[in-house]
């Protein structure tokens, strides 16, 4: 086998080691710094927060976290079936408490175009996988779990609505939950996210997206590097792994809903042809 | 809430361990192939085989002892080198198949050949290692090339003799079982009986028949009819040392099962079903992550077996079935980065765990090139860690602390400093002495006990 390169084992500052002063804060914070907001440093962020945040907050970022490591599963040719079950375990976990505790709600019928058009593009979005959206098809998340288990019996899951309302759901919550917390803040840090997710199914180079599955996998055993034909330097989280994919063209803006779906048709087209 | 090392003072232990060879390229020369992905004794310990990342398997023998020198004890020095399995494609799926060994598990030795199994993702083979050390000598019809000899020079008849040559050690493929397992194969386990053996992928189990390549049974399938309700997988199986007829498999919940193979031809039905019911204390969204069994081993003995999930190896008593016996924390001051580790995937790394010769010691691997040897006898633990700058040969090891907050002793190693891509995820016991294997990375070290060879 010839060598690929220098040693992936290079510890990473932000993901290998934990030298955190206080969990909580960090795994928020941190989530915070990488996933939303790439430019302030980490100095920065922990002179300046002191408030601990709120275990809804928390919960929620635990959940997007695994919705993405879910997508991104789905991305990998080759997904690791037990590291699957169990985030999309913990998902459900995740959900069932929610609705037990009643922060689990529906849209409600009053909100703006906007905003239900913003819910629904970004459900979409995260949930599909390539496949699902090749096909053009509005599969929520757990069809699309069922599609990444199913081995070579290449058949259709079936669409149950159930799961369909109990993905989007958190979507549509995030107005609800943190207009208790922290509105304003909040709702960008999310739909930075969502945009910089977006930005990387962008890409419109042929590798990028074989490049997107390659990097974002962050188990030194599911590292393929006969597919990739690289090798990651560092261990990042799957945000880290996000951000560096903008390239310089593609500029992180708010994008407005209505190119969004512009973009969806875009997006549908790379995947189809990669 | 500082956490104290388990199992009372730190660093006592009834074995010395010292380094006793390392084997791989120092650590900037790492290749992602030369990543070694198991190690295993085989039953007489005296040869050791090592898979890797690159589908290459790597056998070492152990040289005989030397009387004269009894401390000098017989080096493990490779012995043969193969290529088992090529990364291939399948083409229905568009999925590559990796060619890293997942496994190696070797078969008693019946005659004066070797063989042992290798499994990567997909296919299992069946390897015969033998030696040629004597070569034929003086044929009649075909001369020292071997070309055919004219016959009218041939005048006389004579005897072929053997003579004397270089060992050759060669390794040939006897078998491949492939096609058997659609999901990843992540053990195989040779039966008492010699005969057959099990492998076993996410979902499903099947028995082959040692010299049957194009047929297996199933044995245990625990995939739902609709894929949208797994929720659980098989991590690990093995069959039981001494019955043939029982094997036990883990699951990513936690949970062990024993089955019998003469009750029914499928054994979906446990005989046996070993859980420990969930501590509401520490219940949080990772729990079920934690619990599920990275891997499972039968004592010697036949009487316990050894689990290892995220945070604890616990011995499981086959007559008991409603919790283990005995629980020993690995790295409890994990408990609370479990949010990180979840986030950098290091909550899902698969640890093994092992025996001892004498079932009294268990070993397992931690991060930081740490591993964990503890005593079931006398309820002591030790941390040893596994590298070249704190193992010099033939120097006792020094046992490592991890101090969490509280007092923090002279090279004693914060949590917040472990280096977590350095992880002791494949370790072997010898099966009667004190000699450990543990992969590094690419590196192999072996350690054995300066003092004592015996078991105790």
């Amino acid at each position: 086998m010839p060598s690929l390169g220098p040693s992936p084992y290079v510890p990473d500052p932000c993901c290998t080691t934990l030298a955190f002063y206080n969990l909580d804060t960090m795994f928020v914070r941190g989530l915070k710094r990488k996933c939303f907001d790439g430019e302030e440093d980490v100095e920065g962020t922990l002179a300046g927060i002191k408030a601990i945040p709120s275990y809804n907050l928390q919960r929620q970022s635990l959940l997007d976290m695994s919705l993405v490591k879910l997508q991104l599963c789905h991305m990998l040719v080759e997904p690791n079936l037990c590291r699957s079950v169990l985030i999309a375990n913990t998902v459900r976990q995740i959900q069932e408490e929610m609705t037990q505790d009643g922060t689990w709600q529906m849209i409600s019928t009053q909100s703006t175009g906007q905003t239900s058009l913003d819910r629904l593009v970004s459900t979409d979005i995260l949930c599909r996988s390539s496949r699902e959206q090749a096909e053009g098809k509005h599969v929520p998340g757990y069809g699309t779990l069922s599609k990444d288990f199913e081995g070579d019996e290449g058949q259709d899951s079936s669409e149950t609505m159930s799961t369909a309302s109990s993905v989007q759901a958190p979507r549509n919550l995030q107005g609800n939950v943190w207009e208790m917390e922290n509105p304003q803040e909040n709702k960008g840090n999310f739909q930075k996210s969502l945009d910089q997710i977006f930005e990387t199914l962008e890409n419109k180079s042929p590798n990028s997206v074989e490049d997107l599955f390659s990097e974002v996998d962050n188990s030194y055993y599911d590292l393929d590097t006969m597919l990739t034909g690289m090798m990651s330097n560092t261990k990042m989280g799957h945000c880290d792994g996000l951000e560096t994919f903008s390239s310089p063209t593609n500029t992180a803006s708010n994008s407005n809903c209505k190119s969004d779906l512009n973009e969806l048709d875009h997006i549908v087209e790379i995947l189809v042809e990669s | 809430m500082s956490h104290k090392q388990a199992g009372g003072p730190a660093g006592e232990s009834a074995a010395d361990w010292c380094l006793y060879q390392l084997n791989g390229a120092a650590e900037f020369e790492v290749s992602e192939a030369d990543i070694i992905s198991t190690v295993e004794f085989n039953h007489t310990g005296e040869l050791l085989a090592t898979g890797d990342k690159g589908g290459r398997v790597v056998i070492f023998q152990r040289e005989p002892e030397s009387k004269n020198e009894p401390y000098n004890q017989g080096e493990y020095n490779v012995y043969s080198t193969f290529q088992s399995h090529e990364p291939e494609f399948d083409y229905l799926k568009s999925l590559e198949i990796e060619e890293k060994i997942n496994k190696i598990k070797w078969l008693p030795q019946q005659n004066a050949a070797h063989s042992l199994l290798s499994t990567n993702d997909k296919t299992i083979k069946l390897w015969k290692i033998t030696e040629r050390d004597k070569r034929p000598e003086g044929y009649n019809l075909k001369d020292e090339e071997g070309k055919l000899k004219d016959l009218s020079t041939v005048t006389s008849l004579q005897v072929p003799v053997l003579k004397p040559m270089d060992l050759m050690v060669e390794v040939t493929p006897r078998r491949i079982f492939a096609n058997g397992h659609t999901y990843h194969v992540n053990s195989i386990s040779v039966n008492s009986d010699c005969e057959t053996y099990m492998s076993a992928d996410d979902l499903r189990i099947n028995l082959w028949h040692l010299a049957i390549t194009d047929r297996s049974f199933n044995i245990v399938d625990i995939k739902p009819a609709n894929m949208e309700d797994l929720t659980e997988v098989i991590t690990a199986s093995e069959f039981h040392p001494h019955h043939c007829n029982l094997f036990v498999y883990s699951s990513s919940k936690g949970s062990l099962r024993l089955c019998d193979m003469r009750a029914s031809a499928l054994c979906d039905k446990h005989s046996k079903l070993y859980e420990e019911p969930e501590d509401p204390s520490n219940r949080s969204f990772f729990s079920e992550i934690i619990s599920s069994v990275s891997d499972v081993k039968f004592s010697h003995s036949g009487r316990y077996m050894l689990t290892r999930d995220y945070l604890t190896v616990k011995v499981w008593d086959l007559n008991m079935e409603t919790k283990p016996v005995e629980t020993y924390q690995v790295h409890d001051y994990l408990r609370s980065k479990l949010c990180s580790l979840y986030e950098n995937d290091c909550i899902f790394d698969k640890f093994e765990c092992a025996w001892n010769g004498s079932d009294s010691v268990i070993m397992t691997g931690a991060y930081n090139n740490f591993f964990r040897m503890f005593d079931r006898n006398t309820k002591r633990d030790v941390t040893l860690e596994a590298s070249r700058e704190s193992s010099k040969p033939r120097a006792i090891l020094k046992p490592r602390r991890v101090c969490v907050g509280g007092k923090r002793r002279k090279d004693d190693i914060s949590v917040d400093s472990l280096d977590f891509t350095k992880k002791i995820l494949h370790t072997a016991w010898h099966p009667t002495e004190n000699i450990i294997a543990i992969a590094a990375t690419n590196n192999l070290y072996i350690f054995q006990d300066k003092v004592n060879s015996e078991m105790h």
